[in-house]
């Protein structure tokens, strides 16, 4: 790798990472926090029938990972695009 | 024999044949492709195939029975076994496929640039495979023993032979296109009694909506629940926890991290095509996965509400002993179900107290018993214990396979016997297949717990080793005597809790230190120590690492190419 690849790899990973850390704080909400430490307080509210903490814990944390993952997956496509790192087309 | 017998002989048959038929058909004209399967797959095919791969007899036959008994406190297999999926995503599978190596211990190995680290890595993977097999075991006794209508253990001793002759097929594990159809033979099998059963009692197809559904005029089926099982003194199915909330927070992270430590999971990411596939495969794997487990709280609620109206039709009223259903005594017949009828009045009490509770309900019989309960079909009962066997037979071969190469590949030829023969290394991999599949087998006539609990087990035991060593791999600039120390900490410490609580590899009678009192760091129960191990796994590793030499610019360079997503996969290097 030369200079300028190892420049362009380090902004490229900067913004890999923020990207990261916002995902996982979003697992972390509606795994954790909703459907574990804030449950009792969630459920006193009622969504369609489901408490909806215990909603959280069963049906919403799982919808939620499902659409973290293609969101991510979209999100540093455009960044590596973005840097210039994008994998050669196979 | 009676109806139900032959239907799932007949069912049971044609799928199995199913999955032969395509694996030779596969096999003819794909040899060379044996160990880059999934090259050229598309990535929705190999989701697909991913989440045939994962979901065991743990998901399939004892999950959502977990769930029925647990109620949200069950909620910590449906968050650890999915959420694990984000983590591989965004941390591990892109960072491997780069990488390009082809086994876990491979990797360390090249990252590392240590032959310990890689024997460390072997051993760990070993302990945690192993683990899940005895776990597949469990799955695969409760289903032959009811179709067989023997005893467990004789049903156990019935799958120990049929694992192994289909272990030793062994290549199928391989080949994606067997796993789809084995995928789309368990989804049936799962969804149409969960919709059969939801159209019943809710009126909703999809299970996912009856749940929150409301049932006889204005209550929820949720809140009817937590009415009946009051009744008889337990606690809300809707709130009851497992054990603490900070037990459950423990508990679904040692899954999580688990699921992403597993290698039978995270071998599927290094023969993708690229790295935008193994990202998009996780996403798929994961979408898949959802399907099963966004159902099974449903079926665990209603399996739940049948089982109760079943022996308590009417408040009061309990059911007459010798007016029992047919799937009462066909169970009983496996000794996973049994009545003791404490107040001689013939008639069956199903309570909380276990002074007066007259029934004892092994959870790992719901799923299976419950399209029975429900009065289903025939041919819905059948096609269950079909999609049962595929899932817990797919999953301990799978297993098998990969305890077997890490004996022969990453250790013996890797380490310890480079000059091994060809002939050699395939004798040597046979023969560590055997003797997992009788230790397993041996240790499942007296598993540590139901076949979910104990598979939580060997999430836990990867979750301490693996996740930590390929983590740190990829973000850090971790040195080798750091990861081999974060390894070893981490595993020894949750084994120590596990076995001591549970006897040494699970045998009874072995457990130490026997007048602590149970769960006693923090009420953290062993199945979720796996997460406190990681955790160890990080400080040792990262304190280590600071009293000893700095990687060499060698390794920083794999670790830059690992990062780079442009470019060829790195060449391994040396120290």
């Amino acid at each position: 790798m030369d200079n300028q690849e190892n420049g362009a790899l380090a902004a490229y990973w900067r913004d890999n990472l923020r990207l990261i850390y916002i995902c996982l704080g979003i697992w972390f909400a509606v795994s954790y926090l909703f459907g574990i430490l804030l449950v009792d307080q969630l459920n006193t509210i009622n969504l369609y029938g489901y408490k909806l903490g215990f909603w959280f814990a069963q049906q919403g944390s799982i919808y939620a990972f499902v659409a973290l993952i293609f969101f991510y997956n979209r999100a540093i496509a455009n960044i590596e695009r973005k840097h210039g790192v994008e994998e050669d087309a196979s | 024999m009676s109806d139900v017998q032959t239907l799932t002989f007949v069912i049971v048959g044609l799928t199995f044949a199913l999955y032969i038929g395509i694996a030779i058909w596969a096999r003819a004209s794909s040899t060379k492709e044996f160990y880059v399967a999934g090259t050229g797959v598309h990535p929705v095919a190999n989701g697909m195939a991913t989440a045939a791969d994962w979901m065991s007899a743990a998901s399939f036959i004892s999950m959502a029975g977990l769930i029925a008994f647990l109620g949200y406190g069950g909620s910590v297999f449906l968050m650890g076994w999915t959420g694990g999926y984000v983590l591989l995503a965004l941390l591990l599978a892109p960072y491997l496929r780069k990488h390009g190596s082809y086994t876990v211990p491979e990797f360390i190995d090249d990252r590392y640039a240590s032959k310990g680290a890689r024997v460390v890595a072997v051993l760990c993977l070993i302990i945690a495979s192993i683990t899940y097999v005895i776990g597949q075991m469990k799955g695969i006794g409760v289903a032959f023993s009811r179709f067989l209508e023997v005893s467990y253990e004789v049903g156990l001793a019935t799958g120990i032979g049929i694992v192994f002759f289909y272990a030793v097929l062994g290549g199928m594990k391989g080949i994606t296109y067997t796993q789809i159809a084995q995928y789309v033979i368990m989804i049936i099998a799962y969804t149409v009694p969960a919709i059969f059963i939801s159209l019943t009692i809710t009126g909703h197809a999809l299970p996912q909506i009856g749940l929150g559904a409301m049932v006889d005029g204005g209550t929820s089926l949720l809140d009817k629940l937590d009415q009946v099982v009051n009744d008889v003194g337990f606690s809300d199915y809707t709130t009851s926890k497992r054990l603490s909330t900070l037990n459950m927070f423990f508990y679904t992270l040692s899954l999580m991290i688990g699921t992403a430590g597993l290698p039978h999971v995270i071998m599927r990411f290094f023969t993708v095509p690229s790295v935008k596939a193994a990202r998009s495969s996780a996403g798929w794997a994961l979408v898949f996965i959802a399907i099963l487990y966004t159902t099974a709280p449903g079926v665990a609620a209603m399996a739940r509400l049948n089982l109760m109206q079943t022996i308590e039709p009417v408040k009061g009223e309990h059911l007459v002993y010798e007016e029992r259903p047919d799937w009462f005594k066909n169970w009983e017949t496996t000794g996973l179900l049994k009545f003791e009828d404490k107040n001689e009045d013939g008639r069956i009490q199903y309570v909380a107290d276990k002074e007066t509770n007259e029934l004892t309900v092994d959870r790992d019989i719901m799923v299976l018993a419950n399209p029975e309960i429900a009065g289903l079909p025939n041919w819905v009962i059948a096609l269950v214990a079909a999609g049962g066997l595929a899932a817990a037979l797919s999953t301990a071969a799978g297993l098998l396979i990969a305890i077997a190469s890490s004996v022969s590949h990453d250790l013996l030829k890797g380490v310890f016997r480079p000059d091994i023969t060809e002939k050699g290394e395939l004798l040597a991999s046979r023969l560590a297949m055997a003797g997992a599949v009788g230790l397993a087998g041996y240790l499942g006539f007296n598993p540590p717990d139901f076949a979910a609990g104990t598979v939580a087990l060997a999430f836990g035991l990867a979750a301490s080793s693996i996740f930590p060593a390929i983590m740190l791999g990829v973000f850090t600039k971790m040195n080798k005597q750091g990861v081999i120390a974060g390894m070893l900490a981490g595993i020894i410490i949750t084994l120590l809790y596990v076995f001591q609580h549970r006897g040494i590899m699970f045998i009874p009678g072995t457990s130490f230190m026997g007048g602590m009192p149970a769960n006693w760091f923090l009420g953290i129960e062993p199945n979720a120590f796996g997460s406190i191990g990681a955790i160890f796994n990080f400080i040792v590793a990262f304190a280590v690492s600071k009293m000893t030499a700095p990687i060499s610019p060698e390794i920083e360079k794999v670790i830059a190419n690992m990062r780079m997503p442009k470019g060829q996969t790195t060449p391994a290097a040396t120290d």
